[in-house]
């Protein structure tokens, strides 16, 4: 009976654990072998030694550095403001009674939207041609300053455009989760609060803000995972060549190098995209730690 | 001279007003926000329904049209192959979707109501695996599925795409949640397992199904990173690929007001999902989805 249920058991599974096997398992091992190998060529399959020249050739790589450079920026930009501006708004999602499932509807909008579609949209919002500034610089002008192109002008300004793209498409999700937190903060504390005459600040930073902190944890870790993930965003606003227009991502760069104009080099794609896990691991570690220690004292 | 009760009313109308500037207030912020959040919308609408030469003539851009055309709509359908781009979408998200739904859920069951050796080692062994990030795997299966000579098949967009961890813990939780009492009496009255499963297990936990099944279904209409890579034929593009495709070789760069058009068609079905679906999507993206 036991025996009959084990065989059971794994037919049951069986589906899932062979295409879990065949493409998560196996190419996680895959990878860090490719990583080490030297001169693999695609053609014939075949590899040199085994070594860390991969690695060395991916970080003397001024493409990657310049992807590192992009995604860092991204990260340190994009986390605190889609995080702050998400409490900000779910606070004031609370505290209303009118309006407030329509506000929640149309927040959400663009969790289901397709990125790269809609990243079209804001590419010719911000665009400037030869036949029109667009719309922001039109916004501009009336602040009396100068127009700028923003998706084949200067890098910061592309950088701005990208970070204002991600954190437009990063906040439902953030919205939507703090604002089940907040509604799951016992009324009680609010209640004595207020009979003891506590001010609103006051009440937001000692009883609301650390009891939903857990969730704040959460989504400043996801929101670095996502952030450092970043890649069709910016294929969404300045086309496939990320490398030519200087906006590369970590992740656009681990492409770029198996696939496309530049591609056919999977060792050196293993190669970035391990240094990038590294990175993505190394500094949710360091979250964690960081957060724990806060939580202790 | 001021007798103590008008103090207080004075007191009490003067914090009534803060009260009402301070909602004022919150409305204006909530209201700008969405704002931001619907003008792209509005933007793409309405350039879509603004005819090329229009479109072109405004050096300053105008923020309504009085001549609304749908020429471009039909643009989009001729001169770029949407309407495949769509169809090939819609069956590589019904595909995916459907064979997620079927291997996560038979999964699940085991985990959830099998008994066998070795069990919570193999779910540990399972729940380890959400942490590894797509990028990472995507490389050897680029190889595999070029070594197989899967390239431009829908086989090779889906077989990847099939596995969810998440979701299979998502379903475990919830046929745990069915009681014991209801197994063994269906053992006692000789159902088989898969009997049990179907016309039991998969009633109870429809909700839970269902979420999971629109979630896929989104996650699907916009991927855009595997289908570029095992894709080089448009007869295969998926719309991610395909706006791509239009953007840089379509109807010509500067006709934006067909690539709009484009946009909207791409835009209109996950909106329509989402406000039917509404409930349901935010209920399940809250307990643990992420923009991926």
């Amino acid at each position: 009976m036991i025996d009959r249920n084990n065989k059971k058991a794994w037919l049951y599974l069986l589906p899932a654990l062979l295409l879990m096997a065949a493409f998560l398992f196996y190419p996680l091992i895959d990878v860090l072998i490719y990583s080490v190998e030297e001169c693999y060529n695609f053609a014939s399959q075949s590899y040199q030694g085994v070594g860390l020249y991969n690695f060395s050739y991916v970080l003397h790589d001024p493409y990657f550095l310049q992807a590192v450079e992009n995604t860092f920026l991204l990260v340190i930009i994009t986390v605190p403001v889609s995080t702050g501006l998400a409490l900000l708004i779910a606070t004031a999602l609370s505290s209303i009674q009118k309006l407030r499932e329509l506000y929640q509807t149309i927040y959400f909008l663009p969790y289901v939207t397709n990125t790269l579609a809609v990243g079209l949209v804001f590419m010719v919002l911000f665009q400037r041609t030869e036949y029109t500034d667009g719309l922001i610089n039109l916004m501009l002008g009336l602040f009396g300053a100068g127009p700028i192109d923003f998706i084949n002008g200067p890098h910061w300004a592309k950088m701005f455009v990208l970070c204002f793209y991600t954190v437009w498409v990063v906040l439902p999700f953030k919205i939507l989760v703090l604002t089940s937190a907040l509604a799951s903060v016992d009324q009680t504390y609010y209640k004595a609060a207020r009979v003891d005459g506590t001010s609103r600040t006051r009440i937001f930073f000692r009883i609301t803000l650390p009891l939903i902190s857990p969730m704040i944890v959460y989504l400043v870790i996801t929101g670095f995972i996502g952030a450092f993930k970043a890649y069709s965003d910016a294929v969404a606003l300045f086309g496939t060549d990320l490398n030519a227009a200087g906006m590369n991502t970590i992740v656009g760069y681990v492409y770029d190098m198996l696939y496309g104009d530049s591609g056919g080099y999977p060792s050196y794609a293993s190669a970035a995209a391990v240094i990038l896990f590294v990175i993505v691991l190394t500094i949710t570690c360091i979250n964690l730690l960081v957060t724990r220690r806060r939580v202790r004292t | 001279m001021q007798t103590p009760t008008t103090g207080t009313a004075d007191l009490e109308r003067r914090l009534r007003r803060r009260e009402g500037l301070r909602r004022a207030l919150t409305y204006l912020f909530l209201s700008i926000w969405a704002v931001v959040v619907l003008f792209p919308f509005y933007w793409m609408l309405l350039t879509s329904l603004k005819s090329y030469g229009a479109y072109n003539s405004e050096h300053l851009p105008v923020f309504f049209t009085l001549h609304p055309t749908l020429e471009n709509y039909a643009n989009a359908f001729t001169a770029v192959p949407l309407g495949g781009y769509l169809l090939n979408t819609l069956i590589f998200s019904l595909l995916t979707t459907g064979a997620m739904v079927v291997t996560t859920t038979l999964a699940a069951y085991a985990f959830a109501r099998l008994c066998f050796r070795g069990k919570n080692l193999l779910f540990g062994l399972f729940l380890s695996m959400m942490m590894i990030p797509t990028e990472l795997v995507v490389i050897t299966n680029f190889v595999t599925i070029t070594n197989l000579d899967l390239r431009n098949s829908f086989a090779g967009l889906v077989l990847p795409s099939i596995t969810s961890v998440f979701y299979t813990y998502l379903l475990k939780e919830n046929f745990e949640q069915v009681p014991d009492e209801l197994y063994r009496a269906a053992k006692v009255d000789g159902t088989s397992d898969f009997k049990y499963l179907w016309k039991v297990m998969i009633p109870i936990c429809r909700p839970t199904l269902v979420t999971i099944t629109i979630l896929k279904l989104i996650e699907c209409w916009n991927s855009y990173v595997w289908p570029r890579l095992i894709t080089d034929d448009p007869a295969y593009y998926l719309v991610s690929n395909g706006i791509q495709e239009i953007r840089e070789n379509g109807f010509g760069r500067e006709n934006i007001p067909a690539m709009m058009a484009a946009v909207v068609v791409i835009s209109v079905p996950l909106i329509l999902l989402f406000l039917a679906f509404r409930k349901k999507i935010m209920e399940g993206v809250s307990r643990g989805g992420t923009k991926g």
